[in-house]
């Protein structure tokens, strides 16, 4: 059997709880297709390779980063970014209430990524401790360093949904 | 990266059937090959994605073996119970690789097919250096410049590199064979021989060869035997999480004294309970240890393997046999502290693996 | 004077809601219609001669609009400061370091436009690379000996003689360090006519207008920086670097706006790092550890054409009470790209040596580290002898070494498993940079508004000028707005130096006070603003407020030309854990007391002191970014090869706070100034530590476990 290459695809997904089809080059990353063709800037491009976290998405729930992630691959899959995380009236996700009351965050470039990365770290059940938190949370770089914060945040809100 | 074609694989047959074509790239999770087509280090006309084959997922027991699937995530294996429990320096090492989100794309099939964080060697194309990896016959500008990261075996003067794979440091360990599918159908390699050191790829006529996986095979998966032995995996680097080894120890222990019906308790878990006091009167039974990013292959040191059995679990005695096992590294003049720190995360693995704090 | 924690934590930062929810806005979001994408192409040898460039394989490219030559961009002027690369790019075939840009690909899609990078063909002669350490050494700025007292070499050489007098000569060296600024630095241009606005990555866009108009001989008049967010700074986006000029010349060739967002391999040789630095310290005590004579010598690298000096020296001229000095200062020309100040320059590596040469004069005293500081301190600025403003390092001494325990720390256990476990500590110093200041305070019926035209790098000065100005009004801070980053507001003193709240918090407490005077010429005064706005009969009173400096100066370091010396001080006391086995380092708890004058908001002010607790960790054991000893370039251009500090490296016990003071000499608001200190004394704590678990001294960071194991 041999296989369809195309050079165009058409990829539907659902982001942010809407469905919605495009038509990408196979080359494109889940997150250059997110800022400069969906013109959602909330992921960020810290050094595209995935070193940083910066870009971190949901995909299906699960944390990713997004320049690590062809939006071919996305086929049929859940994609969740930061935008998508207050509720439809704006009411913050418990999460983002967290960094708020902690004071989790200082320049604000890498808190997209912290955030979303919060959400699945306590879904996967990694905030149960400072010392699970810190490590699961390794993925996303704060220059700024404001990590005990960050910690402090993701322990604050798994506790506020009943973890621990 | 360059544009390319995509096709979604149906079937694992057919994802291998395209590999015949040089300019065909196969992609899982995608975490080391789209880094290799930003660099240079690889480009593709024709990307086939074989993350949908369901076939290759799935982590299960079988027999006296465990399975895993070329698709299972690092995570997904991290912290399977099956694994946990059976394969616990696997477990560890997928869990110490990487960040969560890698690990959450990142699959064990291609994790080991990653290639060396050499600095010259993942250098931004036009290649700035000679790179004899990127452009055969150039020289290695690694021996002459900065090579404290690089190996202290195997290591030829075209090529200093390591292999930076935390899982199949493991693998090597625990006795894994890679399951593979190639045109001619399905053969296995066991994961001690997977990868090449610069030195074994000379001597098989092809200097720059990485791995023994032929051009148009893929890994399906992969088993190993399930076992009780204690086991652990020990990752030294600079920072606390997120980065390359600096060297790394793979290690599964059993202690003398252990049944081999119902011996799951003499298993690390076992021997804690005993206490550490208590774990220190231990001796081997038998043992396996790797090190990691000392070669360009996970390097099992059989030499203190055969030695091992009867050696109390202490630093005091272990020491000596592995430094022993060790005796022929060739260190570089930058990286001679590889030497100790490998043995001494050699050490610490069998100490952790035997329930010795 | 006494050491508080504020029972009131300060407003929390406004723009909260921006940065939670992903809808602030940094320099790369924007995307004006049409924009193409920018890549640039880099030398790549690190000396030699541009002979040739074939473009050819990318312009054909799919998607590629162009590639932009040398023959395509407008001739530069040379750039006034505070540009840091003084002749552009492109103006003539020399090159001076790897990675020079020597094309710029502009694409429609970001993927077009790196894929045609790496068609770019560059044809270079090649040269030999001049390498840090063996470049030309020059006097940094006019003498070599950029100060002097007393006799130092009498008192080097009698303290040899004296009865168990003590001679320290050292050497410390640090490697070069990137800032790692998640957000790399990039500009989106757009030319409307002749005016054109630049979304920049800045932290000073004020600065960007002169040089950018002089760049291209327009009115600065018609050029506007919006700059609302800045995803980190730390130095990095102090100065103006070429791309930015470079966005907008192929902006105006192209005839469509770009965005030239560096990428991160990018970032390495187009923006500047701290530099190499070797720094000499030979220092004479008596036996009681009081200093005699002090002489320290500083090299930093710096690029063959553009010049950037470390004046680190500083340290040893205004920290300690020293009769002799002297003071040497030279700089190193290698070929890389220009350094330029990273969080915590001057001091910042002053102290690596200083501080380090300290802990060993305690240890070869076999004297307390904190004994030998406190037998130093300095009542009057050892600089001038002037007065301090107010200086409350003793009572910071005294209320770290409390709160760690520092008198009682070898009685703790010595031993956590494979940790073998230190302590080490250092003093904290920064010197006072101030810059004039310029702010407005519109009071409306229903709340203020602050405008000045301050950076949001994650500083919180924005919230906390809208506290000042709520302060100063009597209203609450919660109906108080405050707008930034844009010059079109009063341009004010830039985001850097620790400098911002000083200077424009006073300008906007000025600005506020002009409101209330206003008000009491209406004959509204004494009463609450908004009824007196009210029974005005105003909907708006627009105040002004400057912040001038001694004789109207652009530029005021440590209060000079008023009575008082104006600086801050801490102390740092860190407990590491050290793995014998392996030369790992771990860092377990800190303590740090900071003298900085009224703080306006204790939990921004803190952030600010744990990220710089943190940036001193990550330079002490593990950042640098190597110079390839063969080809002359930097050896990684990415994160993935160079280490910056996560998570799990750093403990939550972080304990950090301030002696209670206010500072009437500093600013109209008794502040000075926090963002930096913090990250001063760190790397000399640190090594302190080290040697007192295992017995080594590493003096040139950062401290590798291999340099740990080499003993």
């Amino acid at each position: 059997m041999t296989l369809d290459f195309a050079r165009r695809v058409e990829v539907a997904l659902r982001l942010n709880g809407r469905d919605l089809t495009t038509v990408v080059s196979p080359r494109t990353t889940l997150l250059d297709w997110l800022r400069d063709d969906i013109g959602l800037t909330g992921a960020k491009k810290g050094c595209n390779e995935g070193a940083c976290g910066t870009c971190t998405v949901l995909v299906d729930g699960h944390r990713m980063n997004g320049c690590l992630t062809l939006v071919v691959q996305c086929a049929g899959r859940a994609v969740t970014t930061v935008e998508g995380l207050a509720g439809a009236d704006g009411e913050l996700h418990p999460v983002q209430r967290a960094f708020a009351s902690c004071d989790a965050f200082q320049c604000g470039y890498c808190t997209p990524g912290q955030l979303l990365s919060a959400v699945a770290c306590i879904a996967e059940g990694h905030a149960t401790d400072d010392a699970s938190v810190r490590e699961w949370m390794s993925g996303n770089i704060c220059r700024c360093s404001a990590y005990p914060q960050i910690t402090a945040a993701v322990l604050a809100a798994a506790h506020g949904q009943g973890q621990r | 990266m360059r544009d390319f074609a995509y096709a979604r694989a149906g079937t694992a047959e057919s994802a291998v059937g395209t590999l015949g074509d040089a300019g065909t790239s196969v992609i899982a999770g995608g975490t080391e090959l789209l880094n290799w087509f930003r660099l240079g280090i690889a480009a593709a006309d024709r990307v086939v994605d074989i993350g949908g084959l369901d076939e290759l997922r799935g982590i299960d027991r079988d027999g006296d073996d465990l399975r895993i699937g070329a698709l299972a995530t690092l995570n997904e294996i991290g912290e399977h119970p099956l694994v946990t429990e059976m394969a616990g320096a696997l477990a560890s090492a997928c869990l110490q690789a990487a960040s969560a989100q890698v690990r959450n794309r990142a699959t064990i099939g291609g994790n080991v097919l990653q290639r060396t964080r050499c600095p010259y060697f993942r250098a931004e194309e036009p290649l700035p250096w000679p790179c004899n990896k990127r452009d055969p016959g150039s020289g290695c500008t690694s021996l002459a410049g900065r090579h404290e990261r690089q190996a202290i075996f195997g290591w030829t003067p075209d090529c200093v590199a390591v292999q930076p794979s935390d899982p199949a440091v493991a693998l090597a360990a625990l006795d894994a064979r890679a399951e593979v599918l190639g045109p001619a159908g399905p053969r296995t390699i066991p994961m001690r021989e997977f990868h090449l050191t610069q030195r074994e790829a000379a001597v098989l006529g092809e200097p720059m060869r990485e791995n023994r996986l032929g051009p148009d095979e893929l890994i399906t998966g992969y088993r190993l035997p399930a076992s009780t032995d204690g086991q652990a995996y020990i990752k030294v680097r600079e920072r606390a999480s997120y980065e390359y080894a600096l060297v790394s120890a793979a290690a599964a222990v059993r202690l003398a004294g252990a049944r081999a019906a119902g011996a799951r308790e003499q298993g690390a878990a076992g021997a804690r309970e005993q206490g550490a006091a208590g774990a220190r009167e231990q001796r081997i039974a038998a043992a396996r240890v790797a090190l990691g990013s000392v070669a360009q292959r996970p390097w099992r040191l059989a030499g203190a393997e055969a030695e091992l059995p009867g050696t109390p679990l202490t630093r005091e005695a272990l020491t000596p046999v592995i430094e022993r096992a060790m005796a022929d590294a060739v260190p570089l003049p930058q990286n001679g502290f590889k030497v100790t720190m490998a043995r001494n995360a050699a050490v610490r693995a069998l100490l952790a693996a035997g329930g010795a704090s | 004077m006494t050491v508080t924690r504020s029972a009131d934590p300060g407003r929390p930062r406004v723009e909260g809601p921006l940065k939670l929810t992903g809808a602030a806005r940094y320099a790369a979001d924007h995307r004006p219609d049409s924009v193409l994408h920018a890549v640039l192409v880099g030398a790549p040898v690190a000396a030699g001669r541009l002979r040739g460039l074939d473009a050819a394989a990318a312009r054909i490219l799919p998607g590629v609009t162009a590639v932009l030559t040398a023959a395509d961009l407008p001739s530069f002027p040379e750039l006034p400061p505070p540009a840091a690369v003084r002749v552009m790019p492109f103006s003539d075939d020399r090159i001076l370091f790897e990675g020079q840009p020597v094309a710029i690909v502009l694409g429609e899609s970001i993927e077009a436009a790196e894929a045609g990078r790496a068609a770019v063909v560059v044809d270079c002669e090649r040269e030999a690379p001049v390498l840090l350490g063996h470049g030309r050494r020059e006097p940094a700025m006019g003498d070599e000996v950029v100060f002097a007292r007393g006799d130092v070499d009498a008192a080097l050489a009698d303290a040899v003689l004296a009865d168990g007098g003590i001679r320290i000569e050292q050497t410390y060296l640090q490697a070069p360090r990137h800032h790692h600024a998640m957000e790399t630095s990039g500009t989106v241009a757009r030319w409307d006519g002749d005016r054109l606005t630049l979304w920049d990555a800045v932290q000073a866009s004020s600065t960007v207008i002169p040089v950018v108009s002089a760049a291209f001989g327009v009115d600065a008049a018609d050029v506007h920086v919006v700059a609302r967010h800045t995803g980190g700074g730390f130095g990095a986006k102090g100065y103006i670097w070429p791309h930015e000029i470079l966005a907008a010349a192929a902006a105006r060739v192209i005839g469509r706006p770009v965005k030239l967002h560096l990428r991160r391999s990018d970032q390495f040789s187009n923006v500047g790092y701290q530099p190499w630095m070797e720094q000499t310290i030979r220092l004479a005590a008596g036996a009681d550890g009081v200093l005699t004579g002090l002489e320290h010598e500083v090299v930093n690298n710096t690029a063959l054409a553009d010049t950037h000096v470390e004046p680190a020296t500083e340290a040893s001229k205004s920290l300690y009470a020293v009769p002799a000095l002297r003071l040497r200062q030279l700089i190193e020309r290698v070929s890389l790209n220009v350094p330029t100040p990273m969080r915590a320059p001057v001091e910042g590596p002053g102290l690596w040596a200083l501080e380090s040469a300290m802990n060993e004069l305690a240890d070869a005293a076999g004297l307390d580290p904190l004994d030998v500081r406190l037998a130093n301190f300095a009542e009057v600025s050892p600089a001038d002898g002037r007065p301090w403003s107010v200086n409350g390092l003793r009572e910071a001494y005294e209320e770290g070494a409390r709160r760690y325990g520092w008198r009682t720390r070898h009685q703790r256990p010595r031993r956590d498993g494979p940790w073998v476990i230190g302590h080490g500590m250092a003093t904290c110093t920064m010197g006072s940079f101030r810059f004039p200041g310029a702010g407005r305070v519109r009071l409306r019926r229903d709340g203020a508004v602050v405008e000045a035209n301050v950076h949001d790098i994650g500083t919180g000065v924005q919230t906390v000028l809208s506290q000042i100005a709520a302060e100063e009004l009597g209203i609450p801070p919660e109906r108080v707005e405050t707008r930034w980053g844009d010059t079109d507001l009063p341009r004010t003193g830039p985001t850097y130096g620790s400098s911002t709240t000083m200077g424009t918090g006073s300008a906007v407490a000025a600005a506020a006070r002009d409101v209330t005077k206003q008000l009491a010429e209406l004959g509204q005064g004494g009463r609450d603003p908004f009824e007196a706005l009210d029974r005005a009969g105003l909907d708006e009173l627009v105040g002004e407020g400057t912040f001038a400096l001694p004789g109207g100066a652009q530029f005021n370091q440590d209060g000079a030309g008023t009575p008082y010396a104006i600086r801050t001080w801490g102390v740092i006391f860190v407990e590491v854990g050290v793995d014998p086995d392996f030369g790992l380092l771990r860092l377990r708890r800190a303590v740090g007391v900071y003298s900085a004058g009224r703080i306006v908001n204790p939990v921004t002010a803190r952030a600010q002191m744990t990220g710089g607790i943190i940036w001193g960790w990550g330079k002490a054991t593990m950042e640098e970014s190597d110079q390839d000893p063969v080809h002359g370039r930097w050896l990684a251009k990415n994160l993935s090869n160079v280490a910056v500090p996560v998570n799990a490296d750093i403990p939550a016990d972080l304990d950090v706070s301030f002696t209670d003071e206010y500072d009437e000499a500093a600013s109209l608001i008794g502040a000075r100034g926090v963002g930096e200190l913090g990250a001063t004394g760190v790397d000399a704590a640190v090594a302190a530590a080290v040697h007192d678990a295992v017995g080594v001294r590493v003096r040139d960071l950062p401290i590798l476990p291999w340099k740990v194991l080499a003993g």
